[in-house]
């Protein structure tokens, strides 16, 4: 028996800002001061708050240090391991009031969370299977193998309500219930884990902090299709969750809750990890299937759908890893445990990654329903700087972005598509008065265009006439005839691509063009960025009032496009300087070199 | 994918084939293992130039075509080698907004290079990435397996020095 437990996190967010190093330097100082045998570091899974890391969080009082460093660590042991006293300057700062601490769970950022899919993250050490089952793991795989059929399995999921969490919402219960009807020798279950939008990162957290609740819910999906081989296709840039996941198969087969007779009750199942390559087209579902059977990742045209016909041209379903880690609890807990929270169709949770321009990036569970405004003000911390929130971005390049208009409204699957956005796998950037949203548009049509398969004409064509007017705009060469057309390709790639990466690659732009056509009018008639972003529409100027004259800037200047001018301002020394616009590369390195905020952009 | 090492012939040991004789007879029989194998080969001999994708073909019997079909469709794999520190940027929408375009063309200017091409000394290799998942950290960009987070253009010439 340990007195104390100290959990650090070992998911990619905080091992980037050097957990590693810090849970050495912990294990090495707690054996110095010979405490080995009472206090134990335990490594797990995210904990959400990945802009305060490296997390560190002590039992049994749950003391939450955040942006830990090596140098931190002795003091860390010698108070607070040793003689029990807080480290009160390495706290959170959320959970520090007048009175004392406070409890983490009590805090904004947790508050309104409510963790279901990443119930075991940050709780236990994803590496060792027993924690898992400690925390009722593998018992609703049990459930099911001994008191329930396949039929009732099914029906469970189709009362609880559960979407795929992937992107479309798909009723989950719905897509298993076409896979068993169809009779084969072989069926297979697989599990998307190739996250693969831009600042989404909620599947990666569950391999990382929970791989087993994917395992056993795959195991759980093989029993209800009758199924006796699964697939994880995951992300190669994903290297701890691939080697978590492998781990977890290893412990799983050596106690026999994966592999032949499982629990003796005769049913076989066993799962193997394929590694993606590097294609965001693989993350829709024929393509993801195309490519486990090693192939180029081009999708097929549906029907057949792959409940029919799918891998290796067998039925087949496909999940998304947070859908999986939702089913577990909803066998255990009961379907109506799970239709209590969230909307009318949309039930349970969803977990998002918030980043960009937010104060707590990182991950949130949030009950269906959540508006904005809660998310990004009272979880999210709201914006840093006090600037002013422009739009929030969901579904990365298949989604759309969300003024502030509608702020208010519940997050839900048929709320977010009726604003012209989508669910999408859960990124959500939040951007500010500095980000140009026909240059965020153009990003997304970048990585569109990029990858894009190339298969059907629609996409592979019509993306890129769409990133060609779209520079057009940007560099200030666009006409109104330009912009109808721009919109009416929209529409054309909408209606005519083969998969969901080209019928969706069009959102970015229709919905900045809905909610902010004023800013596409900016640059196409008066030439002019608002938020100052396109290069080719700006200009750089000196305020000849501020200007001290000290010459850094002209210094800084690639181009030697600045130079003294013979005006001395008020109370200043030396004459100002002077931006020549016409040899001006705007480079800005003369912006960030001046210490007087003299050096604008317009 | 432009490099700027062009021409840089194949030199594969003995050794390194041995290795990827055995991946294949390992796998043969594993349905769907073009990919698997291709990763492993990758990670045998750095990147997958014509030679190996022959030795792959001719070990599995699958057509040559299909291998350099699979080879150029996905971005994990390389036709030609990766300087000695691989440098990746990230250019996911939260790094984006936080200004690692800025980044990334401070290391091209840097490193005289443009994205997908190495230093012709083979030293540096400059790549962008979509999101390696690190969005609290954002800009973010990797060297090998180092990760270097919230970043402004200005840190990477001090960065880069480290590797010299």
């Amino acid at each position: 028996m340990y007195r104390s437990h100290v959990l650090v996190c070992g998911g990619t967010g905080c091992t980037s800002s050097g957990s590693q190093q810090i849970m050495e330097a912990l294990k090495d100082e707690i054996e110095k001061k010979g405490l080995s045998q009472e206090v134990a570091v335990v490594q797990t899974g995210c904990h959400g708050l990945c802009a305060l890391g490296p997390i560190m969080i002590i039992y049994p009082d749950a003391t939450f240090y955040s942006m830990v460093k090596v140098e931190d660590i002795p003091e860390i042991v010698s108070e607070h391991l040793l003689k029990g006293r807080v480290v009160t300057r390495l706290l959170y700062q959320e959970t520090v009031t007048d009175t004392g601490v406070k409890a983490l769970i009590d805090t904004d950022f947790y508050k309104k969370q409510h963790r279901i899919a990443l119930r075991n993250c940050g709780v236990i050490n994803p590496e060792v299977i027993e924690e898992y089952i400690g925390t009722g793991g593998y018992q609703a795989l049990g459930k099911v193998l001994t008191e329930m059929t396949p039929d009732e399995v099914i029906q469970v999921l189709l009362d609880s309500g559960l979407r795929g969490r992937g992107g479309a919402g798909f009723p989950t219960g719905l897509k298993w219930k076409f896979a068993k009807q169809n009779d084969a020798d072989q069926k297979y279950v697989c599990c998307n884990a190739d996250e693969g939008d831009p600042g989404a990162f909620m599947d990666r957290s569950v391999l990382e902090g929970d791989p087993h609740a994917v395992l056993e819910a795959m195991a759980i999906a093989g029993y209800a299709i009758g199924a006796s081989q699964g697939y994880i296709y995951v992300r190669a840039e994903y290297p701890i969750a691939v080697q978590r996941l492998r781990i977890a198969i290893k412990q799983a087969r050596e106690m026999e809750l994966l592999g032949k007779d499982i629990f003796g009750t005769g049913f076989n199942f066993d799962i193997d990890l394929r590694l993606g390559a590097g294609a965001f087209v693989c993350g829709e579902e024929t393509a993801l299937m195309t490519s486990i059977e090693g192939n180029r990742g081009e999708p097929r045209p549906r029907p057949p759908f792959p409940a029919v016909k799918g891998l290796f041209a067998k039925p087949t379903i496909l999940n998304n890893v947070e859908t999986y880690a939702n089913i577990p609890q909803i066998i255990l807990n009961g379907p109506e445990w799970f239709a209590s929270m969230g909307t009318e169709k949309s039930k349970g949770t969803k977990v998002f990654a918030l980043g960009g321009k937010i104060n707590n990036t990182g991950l949130v569970e949030i009950p269906m329903g959540t508006t904005l405004r809660e998310v990004i003000e009272e979880i999210g911390g709201g914006i840093p700087g006090g600037k002013k929130f422009k739009a929030a971005q969901t579904g990365g390049p298949s989604g759309g972005c969300i003024p502030a208009e509608h702020f208010d409204i519940p997050i839900d699957y048929d709320n977010l598509i009726s604003i012209g956005s989508m669910m999408g796998s859960g990124g959500l950037i939040v951007m500010d008065e500095t980000d140009c949203m026909v240059d965020i548009a153009k990003f997304f049509l970048e990585f569109t265009v990029e990858e894009s398969c190339g298969k059907c004409t629609p996409c592979r064509v019509g993306t890129k006439r769409m990133l060609e007017i779209l520079t057009k705009i940007t560099e200030g060469n666009a006409t109104m005839e330009d912009l109808d057309k721009l919109e009416e390709l929209c529409y054309y790639i909408k209606d005519n691509s083969l998969c969901g990466l080209g019928q969706t690659a069009p959102n970015p732009v229709l919905s900045t063009l809905r909610y902010f056509r004023d800013e596409y009018e900016a640059h196409i008639k008066e030439k002019r960025c608002p938020a100052g972003v396109c290069k080719n529409l700006l200009t750089y100027n000196i305020d000849k009032e501020k200007c001290i004259g000290c010459g850094a800037c002209a210094r800084q200047c690639p181009a030697n496009a600045i130079s003294k001018t013979d005006y001395t301002a008020p109370g200043k020394k030396l004459p100002a300087m002077a931006i020549d616009t016409t040899k001006c590369v705007k480079c800005g390195a003369c912006m960030e070199k001046c210490k007087f905020n003299a050096i604008y952009k317009k | 994918m432009a490099c700027k090492k062009v021409g840089v012939p194949f030199n594969g040991t003995p050794e390194q084939e041995a290795r990827l004789k055995k991946v294949i007879s390992d796998l043969k029989d594993t349905k769907g293992a073009l990919m698997p194998i291709m990763q492993q080969a990758q990670d045998i001999y750095g990147y997958l130039p014509i030679e190996v994708q022959t030795m792959i073909s001719d070990e599995t019997g699958i057509p040559l075509e299909k291998i350099y079909g699979v080879a150029t469709f996905y971005a994990q794999f390389a036709l030609q080698p990766k300087g000695k520190y691989q440098i990746s940027v990230c250019l996911g929408t939260a790094c984006y907004v936080k200004g690692s375009g800025a980044v990334y063309e401070r290391l091209q200017k840097e490193l005289g290079i443009s994205g997908g091409e190495c230093t012709p000394d083979g030293k540096f290799s400059l790549d962008s990435c979509r999101c390696v998942g690190a969005c609290g950290l954002a800009p973010v960009m990797m060297i090998n397996d180092e990760v270097y987070g919230r970043l402004k253009p200005d840190d990477i010439p001090g960065i880069l020095a480290k590797y010299e």
